[in-house]
């Protein structure tokens, strides 16, 4: 019989699959089934972000980093506002610092519901995203309760935060983190020992310690491999330091363990969200110094001073002294930075974004070759992916 | 750490590495290293590799433009220590026409960075595999992030309903694209004030009378 010759098989992969997790084109090379290369074109939602902020003041460069990773909006802005702080020396209040670090916990929980119950849903379970969706939506609540936007909130200032909490919604989410335990473990039961689940993320997508650190991961993708590397405990900001909780560590670096990790996660920051709301104080939520965070509108009405700083800071904003600065934080995703160049004026020079999501999907082609092409959403879904960071 | 120990592990890496660091500063608390562009990856290696260092993880590299500079472009590499839990920021400076050595075969991570480093300023990348570009459309012309160009962009995307297809046209804007000036004329603006320019036309009028 003479001999055939196979090609490899091409396949285009999005960038509108539903498993792709927005707009990732993915160009394929197959071995029959068996991938062989892939090639991810992205930057189909790139928006031009750091080109826009160079323009902006930087109260109004704030907004955008909410359309970043759009599922965790708090924890970038979080990055953001960091950076201006360091390059300007401002001190932020404590209760600023609690209300920060609470939402940053949200913002995990968001995330990671998102996240677990896609993933369960790229693999074939369709019931949890259909729970999980419902505690999102409540959490959306407390993020509407204190900046009026259920998604893209501007709610953290340089200097603190935009406004105080509004009274009772400390105890509506401390109610919630009690409620939100059952429907946790609903859907833990649905997945964890789910015989499907585990034939599809067992072993699929496994790296080391060292292809890790290569590969530049952070977040739940590196300790997946076992590194216990937490920006909240090695690097804390904020109010950070002062929590108690543990930092959840896998142990094979596959898919089941980040997700699993993420699970654990969830736990934790709903440990955090307690203690915030617990030992919270009374007092200014965000930095008195006038030429960065307005005055009261009450003051306004009576002090011509107070007058004349609202209405410089919302025409000519403040100016950042001259300087260079990296700041960054623990996002859900992993490690979300802000390289900030000030040149003196009111905008910045240049505003560098570090997504976390950029980083692990270049490792992508790496971590699929050899897998089954069936595999592939597997490890994107437990890659943990929003092209709003990714394209910028 | 702090900015005295800092200032050590500066110290330390300039004595071993006099040749190719130009200086090392510690502002902010971040230790900032501007190396020789065409020892970067020498330098870059010898951060990862060396003990007292162990820095081995790269973060981030980007780029950033200065066209005032003879050197424009700054390319910022950011790097971390698990070992030490420390930062280090190294820079190069580089212009449209020298390449800089590509740090791909030292960290992976470089890959994309560096393709979106050469998408966004057009900063030459040698020996990188694969030097294509990033975020920007299939075809895309000119550097976006340099400070040259313009914040709408040159073209336009729509869809035609004639040719039955995406069609690319010159960007026309309705209103011209507004860019206020709010530094204050009283601290040493960097241009002549509307009316000035009248001023010396009648002092040179004053003057022939």
């Amino acid at each position: 019989m003479a001999e055939v010759n196979i090609k490899n098989y091409n396949l285009n992969f999005g960038p509108q699959h539903p498993a792709a997790h927005g707009v990732l084109r993915m160009v394929m090379e197959l071995d029959g089934e068996v991938i062989e290369r892939v090639d991810p074109h992205i930057g189909l939602l790139h928006r031009g972000t750091e080109k826009l902020i160079e323009q902006k003041q930087y109260l109004q460069a704030t907004p955008y980093f909410d359309r970043l990773d759009y599922v965790a909006p708090m924890n970038q802005e979080h990055a953001f506002v960091m950076a201006i702080e360091k390059l300007m020396g401002l001190e932020v209040p404590e209760r600023g610092q609690y209300i920060r670090v609470l939402f940053s916990e949200i913002g995990r929980v968001l995330n990671h519901i998102l996240n677990l119950t896609t993933h369960g849903m790229d693999v074939g379970a369709m019931t949890p995203i259909l729970w999980g969706f419902e505690e999102r939506e409540i959490l959306m609540g407390f993020y509407e309760a204190v900046c009026g936007a259920r998604m893209h909130a501007n709610y953290f200032r340089p200097g603190g935060v935009h406004q105080d909490m509004p009274a009772g919604l400390d105890e509506k989410i401390m109610n919630w983190t009690e409620t939100f335990i059952p429907t946790l473990e609903d859907m833990e039961t649905l997945l964890i020992d789910n015989r499907i689940f585990k034939q599809r993320n067992v072993d699929i997508g496994v790296f080391g310690q060292d292809e890790a650190l290569e590969w530049g991961m952070s977040g739940p993708m590196l300790r997946s491999t076992g590194i216990a590397w937490d920006l909240r405990k090695s690097q804390p900001y904020d109010v950070y330091a002062k929590m108690d909780f543990k930092v959840a560590v896998g142990k094979h670096g596959d898919c089941y363990d980040r997700f699993m990790l993420r699970l654990a996660e969830v736990r934790e920051s709903l440990k955090i969200i307690r203690q915030c709301i617990n030992d919270m104080k009374a007092g200014p939520v965000a930095s008195i110094d006038r030429k960065v965070t307005p005055p009261p509108r009450a003051e306004m009405k009576r002090s011509m001073e107070a007058l004349i700083h609202h209405f410089k800071l919302y025409t000519e904003g403040f100016k950042v002294p001259e300087g260079e600065v990296y700041a960054a934080v623990e996002a859900p995703k992993g490690e979300f930075g802000v390289y900030l160049v000030s040149d003196g004026s009111n905008r910045p020079y240049r505003c560098k974004i570090k997504a976390p999501g950029f980083v692990h999907l270049s490792a992508m082609d790496h971590l699929c070759r050899g897998h089954m092409l069936a595999d592939a959403p597997a490890v994107l879904g437990a890659m943990d992916i929003v092209f709003g960071e990714v394209d910028r | 750490m702090t900015d005295r120990a800092l200032k050590n592990l500066g110290e330390y890496i300039v004595e071993n590495l006099a040749n190719d660091i130009v200086s090392a500063d510690v502002l902010h608390g971040e230790l900032t290293l501007k190396a020789r562009a065409d020892q970067i990856v020498k330098v870059l290696t010898f951060l990862r590799d060396d003990p007292e260092c162990m820095f081995k993880q790269l973060v981030d590299i980007c780029g950033a433009d200065y066209p005032e500079r003879l050197k424009r472009f700054d390319v910022v590499y950011h790097m971390l220590s698990l070992h030490l839990n420390q930062r280090i920021r190294v820079k190069v400076e580089c212009d449209e026409e020298t390449p800089v050595p590509s740090v791909t075969s030292i960290f992976k991570s470089a890959n994309w960075c560096e393709r979106e480093a050469w998408d966004m300023y057009g900063i030459f990348f040698s020996g990188h595999p694969d030097l294509r570009r990033m975020l920007t459309d299939y075809g895309f012309e000119g550097h976006p992030l340099r400070k040259d160009f313009p914040v709408t962009g040159y073209v336009e995307v729509r869809y035609s309903e004639e040719d039955k297809r995406v069609v690319y046209e010159p960007v026309k804007l309705t209103q011209e694209n507004r860019n206020f000036d709010f530094m204050s004329p009283w601290e040493g603006a960097n241009y002549i004030l509307p009316g000035d320019e009248k001023a010396d036309d009648d002092s040179k009028n004053a003057g022939a009378k």
